[in-house]
Formats: C-alpha cells, sequence, structure tokens
C-alpha cells in the first residue's frame, strides 16, 4: 500500500511543478472555454455540472408533481395552469388527461429517484468530495469521470425528451412492471416513450457506473499519506459503499431493462406469457413477470440506499461540524454504513410479498428486512447523541441535517410495518407506502442533498449562500414537506390505492377529499419555496459573498486547499493526515477544531482508532 | 392575459435585482458578513426547532383525531382481526418511537444551541450505550418478526377444507369477472388462445367440466362464515385484487395463477349495522351531498391495485356476503356458461 502511494505522490508532484511554474492562481489560464467548463475532466467542475443538471431535472420533477396533485385534489376543476403546462392535447380546457396523469407520476417518480437523487446526490458530492477529503489530486480517471457526466446529460435530455413526442412519455409507473410497460396496445405511454424511456436508463446506467468505477477505485488507491480508512470522514465512507452497490445492482438492472427490449422490440418472451390484447392472443409463451420483478428489485432496493447513505454520510459531517462535536460512534458508523450496504442486498423481495410469489420466500425477506432496522437505528441514536452536549452552530446545512434525522426516524418507523408481510397486505401499493418513502428517502436525501449544497457551496462556488434565505428556504421546505407527506399515512389507512386518476369513483372514498386539498395546498406552497432555494443558490453563485478559507472552521482536508479553484487540488505537496476527522472541542486544545494535517501531539489518542 | 403574466414576471425579477442591490450595499457599509452564524442566530434557530417539534406533534395528533376516523372498518375476516390486532401492537410501538426519538432530536437542538462563551463536550464514543441501542432494538424486531411470520404463514397456507368455496377472479383492463365452479364442483380449463367476444375469460371448450361454470360481472356474492379461495387470473397485464375491508390483496399475474384465502365474518347486512360503520357512511354521505350526489349504502369492495393503465381508478366490482342460505339462492339464479354451445 504505501509503495504506491509513493508512487503515485512522485506522479503528483510533476504535477505540482506545472502548477507552480503558472503561479497558483492561474493554473489552468492556457485552458480554453470548452476544455475548462464543458469537456473538462477536473471533478470540481464535473460536480457542478451534475448539480445543475439535477437542480434543472428537480425543477421538472416538481412541477409535474404540482399538475398532478392540481388533479388529485380537485379533479374535474379546470385550470389554466394545467393547459399552459400540458396544451391542449393533454390538458384539454385544463382536465388533466388520465393517461398524462400515469405519464406524470412515473417520469416524476423516474428523475426523482435517478436523476436528482442518484446522478444529483452521489455525482455531485462524491465527484466534489472524495479527492478533497482524502487528499488527492483529482479522480482516478479524469477522462472516464468526464465521460460519466456526459452520459448522465444524454440520458437526462432523452428522459426529458420524451416529454415531447405524441404518444406521450412512458406511463407505467417508475417500476415500470411488464406486461403493461412491454405492450403498445396497453398503454399509449408503452409506445415511443417507453423506448426512449429504457434508452434513457441504459445510458443513465452506463453513467452510474462509469462514475462508480472511479469513485472506488480513487478511494481506494488515492488516499494521501496517513489517510487510514478508520481515518476517513463518514462522507466518504458512505460515497465508497454507494459506489459499491451501484456497481454490483446497476448491471442488473441494465439486463433487466435489456430483456425488456427483447420483449418489446424482437419479440421475445423473456416476461410475457398468456397474454391476450388488442383483440388477439400474443404468440409470447413461458415468460413471467415475476422474473422482471426480481431484475427490478435487485436493483431497486439497493438503490434505495444508493440514494439514501450519501445523505446520512453528508449528514454525519454537518452534524459533527456544527456540534462542534466528534460524531458519536465513528466505528459504530461505520459498521452501520457496512450492514446496511450489505443487507440492501438481500432484503429486494419484501416488494413482492403479493406478487405471486412463493409466500415462503416472502418470509425470507420479511427477516432480512426487518434487521435492517437495527444499523438504522443505531444511526439515529447516534446522529442524536452527537448533539448531545454540543454546541450546535445553526448554519442552514445544520437545519437540514436536523430535518434529515427527523425525517429519516418519521419515515423508518413506518417501514417496520410495511417489512412485515401480514401488515403489507392491506396497505401494499397505498398511499401509505407513498408517505413511507417519500418521508424516509425522499425527504431524507433531499435534505441532505440541500444541506451539502448549503455546507460546500464554498468549495464549490468559491462563494457564500445567503444565510438568511437559507432559513427561510428550510423552514417552509420543512414544513411543507411534512404537510404534504404526514396526511398520506391516513390516505393509506383509508386504503387509498397509489396511482389513481382520481379517487371519486369509489363512494368508500369520498370522505377523504379535506386529506387531499390539504396535501396539494402545502405541495404547492413547498415547490413555491423551493424559488427561494434557486434564487439564492444562483444569485450566489455569481454576487455571493466571497468565501474565507474555512468558514465553518471544519477539520476535513477540503478546507485546507486555497478558495480557488486549482487543478490538482494542492498547490504545493499533497498534505499529509495524522488523525480522524473529528477532534472537535478536544481537551488540551486551544480551538474548538484540530484539522486532520496537525500532527498528534505526545500521549494523544487518535479518535478512529478505538 | 400572457403579456400581463410576462409583465408581472418581468416586474419581479426587476424588484428583487434592486433588493439584492440595497442588501449588497448595506453589507458592504456594515463590513459584516452575513452568512457567519451569530449567537442570536443560534437563539433563534434553536428556539424555532423547538416550537416546530410542539406543532409538529400538535399536527400529528389533530391529524389522528379529525383523521384516523376514517381508516378502513374493522377486518370482516378472521385472519383480518389478527392482521388488525397485530397491527394495533405495531403502530403503537412506532408512535411511541417517533414521538420520543423526535422530542429528544429536537429537544438537544434546543438545548445545546450553540453559544460563543461555551465548548461543547468531547464525547467520542461509549461502547455501553451503543450496545444498549443496538440490542434494544434488535430484541423488539425478534417478536415483530415472529408475530409477523407466524400470521403470515397462517394466512399463505394453502385452503384445506373440503367445504371450501373456489371463486375465480379475472382482471383484465379495465374490469373483473368472477368465475364460479358451477355444480360440479369444477373450474373448467381455460385456453387464453380461445378468448372472443362470446369467450371473455377464454374458457376451455374442450373442457366439459367448465361447461356448468357460472360467470358474474359487477358485483359477485360469497357466503359467510366459510372459507373463501380466489383464485387470479389476467388476460393483459398485472392487476392486483384487493379487498381492503378483508386485508386481502394478491396481485394477478398473466400466465400463472395466484391464490389467496379468507374467511369473512360479517355479511354486507351486518357490516351496513356496524356502529363504526355507519357514523362513516353518515360522513360520506354527507360529503355526498355537498357534490350532488346520491346518497350510497355501504358495500364491499373488490378495487385493483397495480397500475394497469388509463382506467387503472375505476376498475372495481362489488362484492355482497351473503348468509349459506341468501347465497344459495343466488347461486340458484345465476345461469351456467354452456361453453359446450361455444364451439
Amino acid at each position: 500500500m504505501s509503495t504506491h502511494t509513493s508512487h503515485l505522490e512522485q506522479e503528483h508532484a510533476v504535477h505540482t511543478d506545472h502548477a507552480h511554474a503558472h503561479g497558483h492562481d492561474h493554473d489552468d489560464h492556457e485552458e480554453s472555454f470548452v476544455s475548462k467548463y464543458i469537456f473538462s475532466m477536473d471533478h470540481k467542475v464535473i460536480s457542478r455540472q451534475f448539480l445543475i443538471t439535477a437542480v434543472i431535472m428537480g425543477v421538472v420533477a416538481m412541477v409535474m408533481s404540482i399538475i398532478f396533485r392540481m388533479q388529485l385534489a380537485w379533479p374535474a376543476e379546470k385550470f389554466g395552469f394545467i393547459n399552459a403546462m400540458l396544451g391542449d392535447k393533454w390538458g384539454k380546457d385544463g382536465i388533466l388527461d388520465p393517461n398524462m396523469y400515469l405519464a406524470l407520476v412515473t417520469i416524476h417518480g423516474t428523475i426523482m429517484v435517478f436523476f436528482v437523487l442518484t446522478g444529483g446526490l452521489s455525482g455531485t458530492f462524491s465527484n466534489l468530495l472524495i479527492p478533497y477529503q482524502i487528499g488527492a489530486r483529482d479522480m482516478a480517471s479524469g477522462f472516464l469521470n468526464m465521460l460519466s457526466y456526459w452520459f448522465f446529460l444524454v440520458s437526462s435530455i432523452i428522459m426529458v425528451s420524451s416529454l415531447f413526442i405524441s404518444d406521450g412519455p412512458a406511463s407505467a409507473g417508475w417500476t415500470i412492471y411488464p406486461p403493461l410497460s412491454a405492450l403498445p396496445e396497453a398503454i399509449p405511454g408503452s409506445k415511443l416513450g417507453m423506448t426512449l424511456w429504457l434508452i434513457s436508463m441504459a445510458i443513465f446506467i452506463v453513467s452510474s457506473l462509469l462514475g462508480s468505477l472511479n469513485y472506488i477505485i480513487t478511494v481506494i488507491n488515492l488516499r494521501t499519506k496517513g489517510m487510514k480508512m478508520t481515518r476517513l470522514p463518514l462522507t466518504i465512507w458512505a460515497f465508497l459503499v454507494t459506489a459499491i452497490l451501484g456497481v454490483l445492482s446497476f448491471p442488473v438492472l441494465l439486463s433487466c431493462a435489456l430483456l425488456l427490449i427483447f420483449d418489446r422490440s424482437f419479440n421475445t418472451s423473456f416476461y410475457l406469457s398468456d397474454i391476450y390484447i388488442g383483440g388477439r392472443p400474443l404468440d409470447n409463451v413461458g415468460g413471467s413477470p415475476i422474473l422482471f420483478e426480481h431484475l427490478f428489485w435487485f436493483l431497486g432496493h439497493p438503490e434505495v440506499y444508493i440514494v439514501l447513505l450519501p445523505a446520512l454520510g453528508i449528514t454525519s459531517e454537518i452534524i459533527s461540524t456544527s456540534s462542534r462535536k466528534p460524531i458519536f460512534g465513528y466505528r459504530a458508523m461505520i459498521g452501520s454504513i457496512l450492514a446496511i450496504g450489505f443487507l440492501s442486498f438481500i432484503v429486494w423481495g419484501h416488494h413482492m410479498y403479493l406478487t405471486g410469489m412463493n409466500p415462503f420466500l416472502g418470509s425470507v425477506f420479511v427477516f432480512t428486512t426487518l434487521l435492517i432496522a437495527i444499523p438504522s437505528a443505531v444511526k439515529a441514536f447516534n446522529y442524536i447523541t452527537t448533539m448531545w452536549k454540543g454546541n450546535i452552530q445553526y448554519t442552514p446545512a445544520m437545519l437540514f441535517s436536523i430535518g434529515l434525522v427527523s425525517s429519516f426516524i418519521t419515515g423508518g418507523v413506518t417501514g417496520i410495518i410495511l417489512a412485515d408481510s401480514t401488515l403489507d397486505i392491506n396497505v401494499h401499493d397505498t398511499y401509505f407506502v407513498v408517505a413511507h418513502f417519500h418521508i424516509v428517502m425522499g425527504l431524507s436525501a433531499i435534505f441532505g442533498m440541500f444541506a451539502g449544497v448549503y455546507h460546500w457551496f464554498p468549495k464549490l462556488f468559491l462563494r457564500m449562500m445567503n444565510k438568511k434565505l437559507g432559513y427561510l428556504h428550510f423552514w417552509t421546505t420543512i414544513i411543507s414537506a411534512y404537510g404534504v407527506f404526514f396526511p398520506m399515512h391516513f390516505l393509506g389507512l383509508a386504503g387509498v390505492p397509489r396511482r389513481y386518476y382520481t379517487n371519486s369513483n369509489f363512494p368508500m372514498f369520498d370522505n377523504l377529499v379535506d386529506i387531499n386539498e390539504v396535501v396539494t395546498v402545502f405541495a404547492i406552497i413547498g415547490a413555491l419555496s423551493q424559488g427561494v432555494f434557486l434564487i439564492n443558490f444562483f444569485y450566489s453563485m455569481f454576487r455571493g459573498e466571497k468565501a474565507p478559507q474555512n468558514p465553518w472552521k471544519s477539520n476535513t482536508l477540503e478546507w485546507t486547499t486555497p478558495m480557488a479553484h486549482l487543478h490538482g487540488n494542492w498547490p504545493d505537496a499533497l498534505p499529509e493526515v495524522h488523525r480522524w476527522a473529528y477532534d472537535y472541542s478536544k481537551p488540551g486544545k486551544d480551538k474548538d477544531y484540530v484539522p486532520q494535517t496537525i500532527p498528534l501531539s505526545e500521549g494523544e489518542d487518535d479518535g478512529g482508532a478505538h | 392575459m400572457t403579456l400581463l403574466v410576462i409583465l408581472a414576471t418581468l416586474l419581479l425579477i426587476v424588484a428583487a435585482h434592486q433588493l439584492f442591490r440595497v442588501i449588497e450595499l448595506s453589507r458592504k457599509l456594515r463590513k459584516t458578513q452575513e452568512w457567519q452564524i451569530s449567537d442570536a442566530d443560534n437563539n433563534l434557530m434553536g428556539r424555532f426547532l423547538l416550537v416546530f417539534l410542539i406543532l409538529f406533534l400538535g399536527f400529528f395528533f389533530w391529524q389522528v383525531e379529525r383523521w384516523f376516523g376514517r381508516s378502513l372498518p374493522p377486518a370482516a375476516s378472521e385472519h383480518g382481526q389478527k392482521v388488525d390486532l397485530l397491527w394495533d401492537a405495531n403502530m403503537y410501538l412506532i408512535t411511541f418511537i417517533f414521538i420520543v426519538t423526535n422530542c429528544f432530536l429536537f429537544w438537544f437542538a434546543y438545548k445545546y444551541r450553540g453559544n460563543s462563551k461555551q465548548k461543547a463536550e468531547f464525547y467520542p464514543h461509549n461502547n455501553k450505550l451503543e450496545m444498549l441501542w443496538t440490542v434494544v432494538p434488535a430484541i423488539a424486531l425478534s417478536f415483530i418478526i415472529i408475530f409477523g411470520l407466524k400470521y403470515w404463514n397462517e394466512i399463505m397456507k394453502l385452503p384445506k377444507s373440503e367445504k371450501r368455496v373456489v371463486i375465480e377472479l379475472y382482471a383484465k383492463q379495465f374490469d373483473w369477472t368472477a368465475r364460479y365452479p358451477g355444480k360440479d364442483g369444477k373450474l373448467g380449463e381455460t385456453d387464453f388462445r380461445q378468448i372472443s367476444g362470446s369467450n371473455a375469460v377464454g374458457m376451455d371448450t374442450t373442457d366439459l367440466s367448465g361447461n356448468d361454470d357460472i360467470l358474474v360481472k359487477n358485483e359477485f356474492h360469497i357466503p359467510v362464515g366459510q372459507e373463501i379461495e380466489l383464485r387470479m387470473r389476467s388476460r393483459d397485464v398485472i392487476h392486483s385484487a384487493y379487498l381492503p375491508h378483508f386485508r386481502a390483496q394478491m396481485n394477478c399475474v398473466p400466465g400463472m395463477i395466484t391464490f389467496f384465502k379468507f374467511k369473512p365474518t360479517k355479511t354486507t347486512a351486518q357490516m351496513r349495522n356496524d356502529p363504526y360503520v355507519v357514523e362513516m357512511m353518515k360522513n360520506i354521505n354527507a360529503q355526498r351531498a355537498k357534490n350532488n350526489k346520491e346518497a350510497v349504502e355501504f358495500d364491499y369492495v373488490l378495487l385493483c391495485n397495480k397500475i394497469c393503465g388509463a382506467s387503472h381508478y375505476n376498475m372495481q366490482m362489488n362484492l355482497i356476503v351473503d348468509t349459506e342460505a341468501d347465497y344459495k339462492a343466488w347461486l340458484q339464479k345465476q345461469k351456467p356458461v354452456k361453453t359446450v354451445a361455444l364451439k
């Protein structure tokens, strides 16, 4: 290991000399605009590219959610807004078309899960923080990293372009279960729209794999001197495990999608059997949609943790820094990240208790799924204990981190219900599930992402975001988020199925109108309050206050690089690490933080070692 | 109209721009750094977080008070009563965890809000504490797992009762058909290639045991107190047969037959007199009156609960639970499908 590191050091030294020759601030002045900002191989630029693309995709998905929420609260009501957004074809007289409704929920889910919370979250922060926090000049392969972003952008463009075709985009739900997704006769969205969805996702998977391989290799090989695995910040641990999950599970989604492409285009029968549709029996026999479900959820469940773990890592870092205390139970936190990562591969069947899968297999998945509650509980308790007797500095990032812990608990506990196959029978595919995964996965991951943006904005754009707007954004967001998703539990208790265009065709749901109205009103408030974030984000990017060296008085290595976008990150030699990342308020030190680059004094314990 | 919107947006942008200019200038004058967190900020945010906790819990109890009564009525099936029991136990447990942990979180957030005069306590780990909150959840979970699996195995066990009533639910875009085995007690074989306008569920016309099968649409009947075995098939895409009042659900998958068994404990008539249901229907009918819809009586209903296409939201069939005698009388009146005639 050590010889390897020194070899890399030499390589970097060459780089450094080059940097010196041109002065510190204008390291890359000879690069053209195109190579610097567009086809850049620099991890910081790529990180910003991912973030801005994800923000745009997030806005698209959010507007969609407002359209279908308006339909759900006020069905048959005419809205100029809906007509303006969707035109006469899908929003005639301002009433949403039922097929378009399904398309909107499908693309909303797809964009949020993959493009915002996978590409956006992992892509932004793994890229930004892995080289910075482990003390590397850049990713192991800048070229693959660049490709990763460009594949991501192409897949985003294809996904968004599918909104503009005449049959409408894919509309079989984000889980695209065949035969609905395989048969163009079944739903208009399964014509060209589904083809585009599959192409877009295949490209997305390539992007994700290129990124993840790079993250893993970088973390394993390019750690600077002294950066032992037990000294890594928890962000890096989370990104590493996330990347491993991605590498192991996304190829399965690719095969899942490929077989679906074959069934759709080449008349194979992987997922199809005994089907009569469009006035004729199909030739396909012998396939099974259950196979698709297994393949899909073999990715689908790790995907939940691919979304969540980076957010948890980011939060660990921010809660510790802002509480001015070491993260409580550093080793237990690593252990629980690893346990969650491992368990996430053997729980996928809990999405399938009622699909016709053998019930005995279901009971195995009940057992494994409920086990995951243990490391999750450890994480939640450790966060809370980290705040205990802290000296909490309320940056907007810290507020969002607390929001994350709250939503992680609130949404997590209902997972205990849904993991239990017996209890799942009656709430499976109802709004109870919608409430559960939006709170535990959606809110937590989005809160983590916001926390990360507020905390690392200085490293992303060298400027500070506006604090007061950040506060406003946090409060409006958390209030409206709970206002949207908490009432959905009660819809689920009343048995309302998800993906219903309207609930008005069942008298048993007639007394739930006001719940749907509350949800939609909060959704609209929540969406508008994201405007506060967008203003703050884009304004601060150009006009925010100049960032100082280490605004949050943090220990990690990214704050030891100059506040400039240097190619190679450190103008001189790479920093050497002497301690873990969490020496906050350590007794006997004059400041309440000790950066990782400060050598241990005589007889001093290294935190990560025990 | 559009012009007005554009104008208003432009004005807003200009106003925002001016506002930021003012903020920027005043910042320069005061030479403070806006982003720095002062003790006043910490105090304010810490207090807000405490207030938020109170509002959050208030909102929770308000919702429970107002909306919990709109939950599905108590289960009308034998296994459903056990499901409800387990549900309640789990719900109390997680509500407790939800409230207690959120209280700790926001209380600490308030109590330990930062102050420039104080220093945090260096407290990196405590093995005993960590062991405690690994072991306690593990014990609680093992109870949840044991009871959950016990009931699950009972519910999913293959039906044995000789007297059981077998009914096939046939799903297609976007309706349900129920098929009864008829006098011979045997459901006839099916073949999807034989589906046609007059043979909607694809009866195999070469199988005589299907000749007396009975097909029902829009509404089907089952007897109370007997084990009902539902066999599910689908013609086109995945559907899900969801009978929420019985705590019963199973997907209908093209190419295979799926099962769910349950024993109804209350007839439709009994259910209509159940105090919980009476109260619920009163509210429902009050709401319907507001929307100029006619009043309705309680009915059990079968819903589709797996996205299946444009009219997914309206794929339903009523279900009547009869007394044994009423059920027999109803069944007598149904005409057999006469597959022989289809040939």
